[in-house]
């Protein structure tokens, strides 16, 4: 294949550098068409490309493609395709360069092979995105894309720094199996954790992708969070401990999704819950296992898009995005509804269904390695899914009450960039072949025999049976409009008083130590003054006869010290 | 909004012909256990309707257990901006 050796990212960087210089369409059909080769050259690839790039003492590999990444490395193409499609019609220069250079760092991070070079493609991972959520230009989004930035460079620092020890403490910087039998393989796995959205360090997701722009988000819920699946993936499979984080990733955020009225916050959530699937996967470890989180993160980027995509169509359209505001959509949305209804079966798990192919991997590498528990719990999320993201997503949106808005379908661009990735999640769902293929280890897996099918059916059906009669009953929590807490509490709330508290009381010192200062700078020009006022004693106007007595009285005290210390 | 068009659950009728459509499903869904050989791992598979219970019940108590967390986590919306924004600003959402 004529240049093997060309790193992945490269075209992706000189995409950005020609959409900074081009303008309307052709800008668009050189960003669209350099992805495509982009896409193509990787999959005339054959995986077993290793690029090195020497860097002062050390022999970097830059570039390393092999069964583990390329089938990421394929998904990334078809999100950032998918997510540039979508985001054609937008009249913003930073927004395209942006989304350009966030998709090469994820496609760098990906093909990293050793460490360092995983660094530096990891905090431009998180540089780049922040502007996709700045480029909403509200303070609000503002705030949002700075505490954003932080938590992320705060992951790259942590990464860096454990990095470094695990390079003293192991001799390599090469990234592959990495482990938590040492300090520094626990520090990477905390930087790969926030990056992750492990629970309680999840905050920065739910926090700024629905503070992104409506086209902008669309490449957010892509890339970051699985360049960290892949990494967890390569760096820790069959950590026992990863098995019950990506548990509670599973299920915590159901209950969190039911009850958030911004429709991409709800959709945030359940993003951290289909990656509690995947952590479990590679936490059990097993070759179906990991087949079956690879194979759920690929099948999850082409759902999850369509998912942000037809939120933000709508976000388009109507300019809202909250429950409470919007419903209905359907009558002036019907395209834009049925693309959203097929996302939401992906990735609530229909059979047919993309979602169905891969979770069902998962599902079963957890009950045949014993782990009845997280079964049953991954069974509970399963319905959770149907719930905030199958259901309430496209119900809220489209359905339920009418609120009256009557608007029209997105433009063409965003209708065929939902409806390619629709197209995708049926494809996949009806002919898994065509995703096992790719798959790093050899599969023999069939999702569609009769026991898997009817139980995923009934599991779904009488999910949605519950949903009705809750509903019918008046049970079902309302849209409200309200936010609720979450971990962000802590340096939203918590910190900000702390900080409030400290800088108050470092105000009243200062301005205590200052009118104490004052007062006796005070005191001093009123002493001063009195002295040398007319009346004062240090005004009284003394006689030469004085100065002349002072002087003897110097002169004798003088000859007494002489004559008593002789020498 | 003076929309007089009729659309598709407007009519109150497709909104029931849909609800029992998928009462009608659940019901053949239920009644497939007793009919298909199922092959099953681990022991509660085999319970009969265990999938079909499981998912009630489950997403039965997601939604209470919601209503809880909701009880617990809920603030007005201006909770964390009222300090955040500068006032002109305050909960205005703007897009491109």
């Amino acid at each position: 294949m004529w240049m093997s050796e060309l790193p992945a990212f490269v075209p992706f960087f000189l995409a950005a550098l020609l959409a900074l210089v081009t303008r309307g369409v052709l800008r668009s059909l050189l960003m669209l068409g350099i992805v495509t080769l982009s896409g193509l050259h990787l999959w005339l690839l054959e995986p077993d490309v290793q690029v090195y790039l020497p860097f002062l003492d050390y022999e970097l590999m830059v570039y390393r493609v092999d069964g583990l990444s390329i089938v990421f490395g394929y998904v990334f193409h078809i999100a950032a395709f998918i997510s540039i499609l979508f985001a054609l019609h937008v009249r913003d220069t930073m927004q395209h360069v942006a989304g350009l250079l966030y998709s090469g760092s994820a496609v760098g991070a990906l093909f990293a092979g050793d460490l360092l070079t995983l660094f530096v493609f990891w905090e431009m991972l998180a540089l780049t995105s922040a502007f996709l959520v700045w480029a909403r230009r509200t303070e609000r989004s503002y705030q949002s894309g700075m505490r954003y930035l932080i938590i992320q460079v705060m992951s790259g620092v942590i990464l860096l720094a454990g990095v470094l020890l695990h390079a003293a403490e192991t001799g390599s910087i090469a990234f592959d199996f990495i482990g938590i039998d040492h300090l520094g393989g626990w520090l990477i796995l905390l930087a790969f954790g926030i990056k992750a959205a492990f629970p309680l360090l999840h905050t920065w997701l739910t926090d700024a992708y629905p503070e992104a722009t409506a086209t902008g988000t669309v490449f957010l819920s892509a890339f970051t969070t699985k360049t960290a699946i892949y990494a967890l993936a390569r760096g820790y499979p069959g950590t026992e401990l990863l098995i019950y984080v990506g548990a509670t990733m599973a299920c915590f955020p159901i209950f969190y999704a039911v009850i958030q009225n911004d429709l991409r916050r709800v959709l945030s959530y359940s993003l951290i819950n289909q990656l509690g699937f995947m952590v479990c996967g590679i936490g059990i470890g097993t070759a179906l296992a990991i087949n079956g989180a690879v194979s759920h993160a690929f099948v999850h980027i082409i759902y999850k898009s369509l998912l942000f995509m037809s939120m933000g169509a709508v976000l388009y359209r109507t300019g809202r995005i909250k429950a409470t505001d919007i419903g209905g959509l359907y009558k002036t949305m019907p395209k834009t509804a049925i693309l959203c209804i097929i996302g939401a079966a992906s990735i609530s798990a229909f059979p047919l269904f993309s979602g169905f192919v891969a979770k069902s991997m998962i599902m079963a590498a957890a009950i045949k390695e014993g782990h009845s528990f997280i079964w049953l719990v991954l069974l509970l999320a399963s319905a959770g899914v149907l719930k905030h993201a199958g259901i309430q997503i496209p119900y809220f949106a489209f359905f339920a009450h009418d609120s009256g808005i009557r608007t029209t379908e997105p433009p063409k661009n965003m209708l065929l960039a939902m409806t390619i990735a629709a197209v995708l999640c049926l494809a996949i769902g009806i002919y898994p072949k065509m995703l096992y293929r790719l798959l790093p280890f050899a599969v023999d897996f069939n999702p569609y025999d009769l026991t898997h099918v009817l139980a995923q059916t009934q599991l779904l059906f009488f999910a949605i049976l519950a949903f009705v009669w809750l509903n019918l009953q008046g049970v079902y929590p309302p849209e409200k409009v309200a936010i609720n807490l979450d971990a962000e509490w802590f340096y939203r709330r918590f910190l900000r008083r702390v900080v409030e508290h400290v800088s108050g009381w470092i105000t009243q010192l200062n301005k205590s130590i200052r009118a104490l200062s004052l007062d006796r700078v005070d005191w001093l020009i009123t002493y001063l003054a009195q002295r040398h006022y007319p009346t004062g004693k240090g005004a009284v106007i003394r006689p030469t006869g004085n100065m002349v007595l002072y002087i003897a009285i110097l002169l004798a005290a003088y000859l007494w010290l002489l004559l008593s210390f002789p020498h | 909004m003076a929309d007089k068009k009729t659309y598709l659950f407007d009519n109150q009728r497709n909104v029931q012909l849909v609800l029992y459509t998928l009462y009608i499903s659940c019901g053949i869904l239920l009644l497939l256990d007793f009919v298909i050989h199922r092959h099953t791992i681990h022991r509660w598979e085999g319970l009969l309707g265990f999938y079909s219970i499981y998912g009630f019940i489950g997403c039965t108590a997601i939604v209470i257990g919601s209503k809880w967390l909701r009880a617990l986590v809920e603030r007005k919306e201006d909770y964390y901006t009222r300090d955040e924004l500068s006032q002109t600003e305050e909960g205005r959402h703007v897009d491109e």
